[in-house]
């Protein structure tokens, strides 16, 4: 049995994950390393997804626990189902990078390979033992590795000025994450009397403490996940680092700071009756700010970027939804809200994996991220071009892909208790979610039309060329579980059943009562329907085309005679009109010129940027402000190391003294 | 059994009839005789037989776009009741489903609107998603309002509920209701005041003009399908605004059919006595259907 014993092959698989670089930090420019790599984490993910899977089928977990000589009580390490929950797309996507890797930063071309990939491995890692650490030094410790190799796989090419700007963005906001944690962690300490995790549903604090300790627990995991409007380090972030650590950054760590709030949230006896509430609230307004940002985005991965903000928008609503109903008792409301939460959790980590790892075939075969230069890259890459469709269908949340059904359980939860029970505001999350929608098909519309189809746009475009098999091939493997998961839910919905079970402490005959009346049979049927009558029709007239004449043309100017794709609609005037009506979301910076010069009129230049609300128009000038203000405290900051040293040992001496 | 083969037929057959119908009334107003009500079937014989011309830029996207789109009306139409009968494919929850297979044919009509790398087609496609922003919310609104009312999450219930006892005991609300359909029906469809369906070069076309470079089988699939959307959304209508039931099987479809052909009048009428809006005004009345909507609404949930 022990030999079997999950939370062990977890703790094997994250160490392999952990030490898989080292290889390739020995031997520079040489491809082995990286090769290595990928082996030992593609063998150590299959290794996790099996313990994830013997989990999720009922076999129990064991707790480890290392007795460290730290201060802070034993290290435990455990799995219960919603960590399992986090752990089955992490070891997915994880695999898939680590493959793809290989071709898209290849060590004999970048020297950066060898750090690149001991960072990579480091960072999957630590997110293991981050929803396996049941002691909150070990999971500070975890966290802190997290981020931090984060930072150094953004800042892979650390050369660029941009990279450098969001690289600082992101550490001084995953820090002051991290400062919320630390007190939220020492008042569980001070009123627990352990580092320990409390037990679920053990803890009962007074009113004032636990206020605190979830106002801290939404700032410190709410910044981590992106959730507005703390969310401003992330479109550069995303942006900026190679695109398989966007995928993982964006498909995997956002989700880390989701787990932080439910597991704080699975601590308390009893919650306070807004918390519900304000999560859904925060939800509903990252949903509709993180898509309307995304539909004026130009730059391809930024927009990647900002859609995430609108998917943990979504996940928000549904565990806003779910806390409400635990607040009224309501287990429909529970069930559908957890639900739609967890699947959208997997789901978004298929099908943004995916667009981001496609994205880096665009980069790679383009060498741009504006969408505005791209074009016509259906013909170029064959491969890719379906494959990013079906990301894109999904992330809309369109059937018959695996994004409808986390959608259908939240309109479900949110409809039927808006309906029958006396929860009608609850109802209002459908239009919502049907706004969101509607802005996420326009955003994705204008990513897949302009960038592959149409004629090529700039010389970039032009020479576009498909990736090799490495790197599409993992792609493949996340599109075909968005297909395989939409087409059958029934499969999502036996992933999550358990930790919905778990996590809202509903019996299985409660579950079972509730979740017979999730129409999962009728949905598939739908689903096969519209497939074999896409092919029926599809069938029929490709016939037709056969037997009838055929001939090619250019596509008609209305008369003109001498289009260029310059002529075209790009993305920036696709979403001109919706961005205009969203005005004061998007905020974009519009230089005009001036029409007034006389015939012949003069050169003039129009611009077009959009800007960072949060991060560009309140944090720049207000730390500018305090950084003048403070400019006397630089002096105690020379870059001198032993005297830093000495600052800590006068701390430690003072703060003795102060004790005794 | 016999229901659900006349649910198919009418469906399948019917549409085309209500755009024959709408042209009538025009040429009506007009002073003209007009086509002959069957003219868009024997257009559509003839789209079929005729040969198609593909510009260079496009690719299977562009020949995918209009199956996909008529696939989705098709699954649509059997989410709905006709005439108070009940949908062939009817579960808890459909009118989500609904919704998200136009959200599906939108999608496809405006990539492959894309595909021809044609300024005014991306134009149109532009316009079709922006406003589609602002109409979906509207229809989610009123099919929440009457799920309240009937108690169900599905759209066989939800549709064939609506009886003049409800009407009379909670006419305001479905009376703003209507007017919000209404007003949806006639922008998802592409009718005047938000569309011409009638022009194709003027700047301000949306869904004309994105279709534009389909010929032969394609287009002929695209006017069906535009057809059957019609269709779909008047059926969802009249389910609300004229719920006459007899129980008689036969006459319920008597009057089905009847009270769709008086909406097509309905809309050919608005269609000669109004004017295309400006463009800019669109939105404000798609976001006045909506606010109208979310009246309903909260008319029924105090």
């Amino acid at each position: 049995m022990f030999l079997l014993d999950p939370t062990l092959f977890l703790l094997v698989a994250a160490s392999c994950i952990a030490l898989s670089g080292i290889p390739g930090l020995l031997a520079h420019h040489s491809a082995w390393g990286q090769r290595v790599a990928a082996i030992i984490v593609i063998a150590a993910s299959c290794l996790g997804e099996t313990a994830v899977i013997s989990l999720l089928s009922g076999i129990p977990a064991s707790s480890y626990q290392i007795d460290w000589p730290l201060p802070f009580g034993p290290a435990l390490f455990s799995v219960d189902h919603l960590s399992t929950i986090f752990l089955f797309p992490l070891f997915l996507v994880t695999g898939a990078v680590a493959l793809y890797s290989v071709a898209y930063w290849p060590a004999r071309e970048k020297a950066s390979a060898g750090r690149l990939t001991f960072f990579l491995g480091l960072f999957a890692a630590a997110m293991i033992i981050v929803v396996m650490a049941r002691n909150g030094v070990l999971f500070l410790m975890a966290w802190e590795v997290m981020a931090l190799s984060a930072y150094f796989l953004l800042t892979t090419e650390q050369q660029s000025s941009d990279v450098q700007r969001v690289g600082t963005v992101y550490l001084l906001a995953t820090h002051t994450g991290t400062m919320a944690l630390f007190v939220m962690f020492s008042l569980l300490r001070a009123t627990a009397g352990t580092f320990a995790f409390p037990a679920t549903h053990a803890l009962s604090l007074a009113v004032p403490v636990a206020t605190t300790v979830i106002i801290t627990a939404l700032i410190g995991f709410g910044g981590k996940a992106g959730l507005m409007p703390l969310h401003f380090w992330l479109p550069g972030a995303h942006a900026n680092a190679p695109s398989h650590v966007s995928a993982m950054m964006s498909g995997l760590m956002l989700k880390m700071g989701v787990y932080g709030i439910l597991r704080t949230v699975s601590f308390f006896d009893q919650l306070p009756a807004w918390l519900g509430w304000l999560i859904l609230l925060l939800g509903a307004w990252s949903a509709i700010n993180g898509i309307a940002l995304a539909a004026g985005q130009r730059d391809l991965k930024r927009l990647l970027a900002c859609s995430s903000i609108e998917n943990i928008g979504i996940v928000f609503i549904g565990i806003g939804l779910a806390l409400v109903g635990l607040q009224q008792h309501a287990s429909y409301l529970v069930v559908c809200g957890l639900a739609g939460a967890f699947i959208h959790i997997v789901n978004h980590g298929l099908f943004k994996s995916l667009l981001f790892l496609g994205s880096g075939v665009l980069i790679h075969g383009t060498g741009t991220r504006e969408i505005d230069r791209m074009g016509g890259l259906a013909r170029r890459m064959p491969v890719t071009s379906p494959l990013f469709l079906v990301g894109s269908l999904a992330i809309c949340g369109l059937p018959p892909l695996n994004g409808f059904v986390g959608e259908f359980f939240l309109y479900v939860g949110a409809i039927t208790d808006g309906i029958v029970a006396p929860l009608p505001l609850v109802a209002l999350v459908a239009p919502v979610l049907a706004l969101v929608g509607g802005l996420a098909v326009l955003t994705f519309v204008k990513l897949f039309g302009i960038v592959f189809l149409g004629a090529p746009r700039s010389a970039d475009s032009a020479h576009g060329h498909e990736a090799s098999a490495v790197m599409t091939g993992p792609m493949v493997l996340l599109a075909g579980g968005c297909l395989i998961a939409g087409m059958a839910p029934v499969l999502l919905v036996r992933l999550v059943t358990p930790v919905v079970g778990f996590y809202g402490g509903l019996s299985p005959q409660d579950m079972a009562q509730v979740m017979g009346h999730i129409p999962l049979v009728p949905l598939t049927c739908a689903n096969v329907l519209l497939l074999v009558v896409v092919l029926a029709v599809g069938a029929a007239y490709l016939r037709r085309l056969r037997t009838s004449p055929r001939s090619q043309g250019s596509t008609w100017g209305c008369g003109y005679l001498e289009p260029t794709p310059r002529m075209q609609y790009t993305g920036t005037s696709f979403s001109e009109m919706a961005v205009s009506l969203l005005g004061g979301i998007v905020a974009p910076d519009r230089r005009r010129p001036t029409l007034d010069t006389p015939i012949p009129p003069a050169d003039a230049r129009f611009s077009y940027e959009t800007t960072e609300t949060v991060l560009d128009r309140i944090l720049i000038p207000v730390f500018q402000v305090v950084g003048t203000a403070f400019s006397f405290l630089r002096k105690v900051q020379h870059g001198q190391l032993h005297i830093y040293v000495l600052y800590i040992f006068a701390t430690l001496c003072v703060l003795m003294i102060w004790k005794n | 059994m016999t229901d659900i083969i006349i649910h198919c037929a009418v469906a399948l057959l019917f549409p085309p009839l209500l755009l024959g119908v709408i042209g009538k009334t025009k040429a009506a107003f007009a002073g003209r005789v007009g086509a002959p009500y069957l003219q868009p079937y024997f257009d559509l014989i003839k789209l079929f037989r005729k040969g198609s011309v593909f510009s260079e830029t496009t690719t299977w996207v562009f020949r995918a776009g209009p199956l996909i789109t008529l696939s989705a009306a098709l699954i649509a139409v059997l989410l709905i009741p006709l005439g108070h009968h009940g949908a062939p494919l009817s579960f808890s929850g459909d009118l989500i489903l609904f919704a998200y297979l136009f959200g599906l044919s939108r999608f496809f009509t405006t990539i492959a609107a894309l595909d021809t790398g044609s300024s005014f087609e991306g134009m149109g496609a532009a316009r079709e998603v922006t406003f589609s922003c602002l109409a979906e919310p509207t229809l989610f609104f009123s099919l929440l309002t009457l799920a309240r009312i009937s108690k169900s999450l599905s759209l066989s219930t939800i549709l064939t509920h609506p009886t003049p006892a409800i009407w009379l005991a909670a006419g305001a609300s479905m009376l703003l209701l209507v007017g919000a359909l209404f007003i949806t029906l006639l922008a998802e469809n592409c009718r005047i005041p938000f569309d011409d369906p009638n022009t194709h070069l003027e700047l301000t076309m949306i869904h004309e003009v994105m279709v534009l470079d389909h010929s032969g089988p394609a287009f002929g699939i695209i006017l069906y399908g535009a057809a059957l959307k019609l269709f779909i959304l008047g059926a969802v209508f009249i389910n609300i605004a004229f719920p006459v039931a007899t129980g008689n099987a036969l006459i319920d479809w008597g009057i089905f059919i009847a009270a769709m052909l008086v909406l097509a009048v309905a809309i050919g009428v608005v269609e000669s006595v109004m004017a295309r809006l400006r463009l800019v005004r669109i939105p404000q009345l798609l976001v006045g259907a909506t606010i109208l909507s979310a009246f309903a609404m909260l008319l029924v949930l105090r």
